[in-house]
């Protein structure tokens, strides 16, 4: 995705494409005629510039949304090939079968070893289906814990990449305990030794993604998402009007901003102007540089330190008012 | 459905149709029932203060947190604000939130107990559920006392948002700390206990019980049933279904939870009456 006319425009991009194609349209015209239409390009060009940063920067949490799940966006996988070294995939939670929705396994960071696991989408429909979309059964989360484990017990650092639309609502998920697979990681989760970084890349989908969302630190890319629910599934609910999406995104607070602002993750990670599917490379520089600055700081605290603030962070979690004296 | 909402000393006098099989029972025959269905044994959805008589010694509940109550920390509207709806609650339940936690006894056997109401929007889970299952737990731990959390519960409370969602994290890391101290955690399950309680503190339990026919799963029957694009067969994710499948450890009806609780509990009692197994290190 490294050219413009390699991305697929989202809708409310329509007015950029609209520009860029009459620009295009004034150079051929230039080119061919041997007309100067060099002031009118340069004009165009400029109008093109603003638009871009003001269809940017006041960029609803819908917008956003789509960002969030743009196909062209990078995934685990991707992130995996291009920050680190000498992967080694790892597969199955050694019950019913490896569930391709999580990718996982020993890799280097900047030389040093680290235990890496994600949800993984899929790019084209075969892949998809292979990754179930990113939607792991309990396997799925069976399987990243069992890789937590591996890396306690060898102490190495975990990193995670959260990127699923969320657990797989299917009948067989249900029959083999989704509620308590999630459930069990988020408990062992909280007693790790190791440095767990977890980063939000693309849709933070409710209980699926807290499954692997229980870090030390949690960042989010600028134009992730991480909701307790679809706004999709929260306008059907509420409103009763799936059409009705835009506004559940909008009041359900669900980009990175407002996750920031409320105290729920530690830091935002910037993204390409439009997003990380513009520019890869400059997307990976990026996360490549929120990983070594967290790895590197986290390094630094005591393990059993690393459990009780871990602890005491979530603890804090939660405004409410508390008139009374408690117990 | 008023009468599952009112406080027991002014029960109105009424037939109730049976959501199970849909005969008429009337309100006060239910109620002296412990709220099971005469005709087909359903558990029906019940008051937390008949359950309080039904499973506690006499006047041994005394709740804590009474008074903690949500905020709108998202400035969350749809049809109506958050506000609005918190208070429309409040006035239909009589109760501030949707768990009340508080010590009690039961045949003598002390414990800290919380018990969700369904009444109370659905049972939700936003920061003050999270809240008080963190306060219940750490007066377990305060006290050596064993943890019981009744749930009925539709999720987490979207009103709330991404701080709804972390409840998951910081109900699960205060039954975790219990287990840590050796203490037990029995959860029990009643209709229905879905999506994030589900996947949480509820399904965290060194015991977990559920009342028969309780709707018990993660994704919702509907939202599963869009997804795959067939009809679920009848009696999936019920607690009978859940059993079947090992994900919980029994099932006991309402007669039998008073006697089925106490003689769990004893179980964790050690030779000098304390519950903890293993002298607490701090
Ligand atoms: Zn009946």
């Amino acid at each position: 995705m490294q050219s413009n006319q390699a991305v697929d425009a989202l809708p409310f991009e329509q007015k950029i494409v609209d520009l860029e194609k009459k620009i295009r349209e004034l150079k051929e015209l230039s080119d061919g005629e041997h007309l100067d239409l060099g002031p009118e390009i340069e004009k165009l060009s400029q109008k093109l510039a603003r638009l871009r940063e003001d269809t940017y920067q006041n960029i609803s949490a819908w917008e956003v949304t789509q960002i969030a799940r743009h196909p062209q966006r990078p995934y685990t996988l991707d992130y995996i090939r291009n920050l680190f070294t000498d992967f080694v995939e790892m597969h199955g939670g050694r019950q019913f079968y490896d569930d391709n929705a999580i990718v996982g396994g020993m890799a280097r960071f900047n030389g040093e070893p680290v235990v890496v696991i994600g949800h993984e989408k899929g790019r084209g429909t075969d892949e998809k289906i292979f990754r179930n979309f990113g939607m792991p059964h309990p396997e799925g989360y069976r399987k990243a814990l069992r890789l937590m484990q591996f890396a306690n017990k060898f102490q190495r650092p975990l990193v995670l990449f959260i990127d699923t639309p969320g657990a797989y609502p299917g009948k067989e998920a249900e029959e083999r305990g989704q509620g308590e697979a999630i459930a069990r990681n988020i408990f062992d989760m909280s007693f790790l030794k190791v440095p767990v970084l977890v980063i939000v890349i693309g849709e933070g989908g409710s209980g699926g993604a807290v499954a692997l969302g229980v870090g030390d630190r949690v960042l989010m890319l600028e134009h992730s998402i991480y909701s307790v629910i679809s706004p999709e599934g929260c306008a059907s609910i509420l409103w009763k009007d799936v059409s009705k999406s835009k506004d559940a995104a909008n009041a359900l607070k669900i980009t990175s901003r407002h996750l920031q602002d409320l105290g729920i993750i530690d830091g935002i990670i910037p993204e390409p102007l439009g997003g990380a599917h513009y520019d890869h490379e400059k997307t990976y520089k990026a996360v490549r540089e929120a990983i070594s600055k967290n790895l590197a700081e986290l390094k630094l605290i005591a393990p059993d330190l690393l459990v009780e603030q871990r602890f005491e962070k979530y603890a804090k979690m939660g405004v409410f008012v508390d008139e009374g004296h408690g117990a | 459905m008023g009468w599952f909402t009112s406080k027991k000393k002014d029960i109105p006098d009424v037939f109730v149709k049976c959501t199970g099989c849909g005969e008429a029972v009337y309100n006060k025959e239910l109620q002296k029932n412990l709220y099971v269905c005469p005709h087909c044994d359903r558990h029906l959805r019940m008051p937390n203060d008949v359950r309080i008589e039904f499973l506690c010694d006499e006047n041994s509940f005394q709740e804590f947190n009474a008074s903690i109550m949500a905020s709108d920390p998202l400035g969350f509207s749809d049809s109506a604000t958050y506000g609005e709806r918190i208070q429309k609650a409040q006035e239909k339940t009589r109760s501030k939130e949707a768990i009340i936690t508080g010590f009690a006894s039961i045949e003598g056997h002390r414990l800290v107990i919380g018990m969700f109401d369904f009444s109370f929007m659905g049972g939700s889970m936003g920061s003050v559920v999270g809240e008080k299952i963190a306060r219940a737990a750490q007066a377990s731990l305060d006290h050596n006392l064993p943890l019981v959390i009744f749930s009925a519960s539709g999720g987490a409370r979207m009103h709330e948002g991404i701080l709804s969602l972390m409840q998951m994290v910081k109900t699960s890391q205060a039954v975790a700390k219990l287990s840590k101290r050796h203490l037990p955690f029995i959860s029990v399950l009643c209709d229905p206990t879905t999506g994030g309680v589900s996947a949480s503190f509820a399904m965290l339990g060194d015991i977990i019980m559920a009342e028969p026919k309780a709707l018990i799963g993660f994704a919702g029957p509907r939202v599963i049933e869009q997804t795959i694009r067939e009809t679920l067969p009848e009696g999936f994710q019920t607690s009978e279904f859940l059993l079947e499948k090992g994900v919980i450890d029994m099932i006991v009806s309402r007669p039998e939870m008073r006697s089925t609780m106490a003689r769990i509990l004893s179980f964790f009692k050690q030779k000098d009456g304390a519950y903890y197994a293993v002298q607490p290190s701090r």
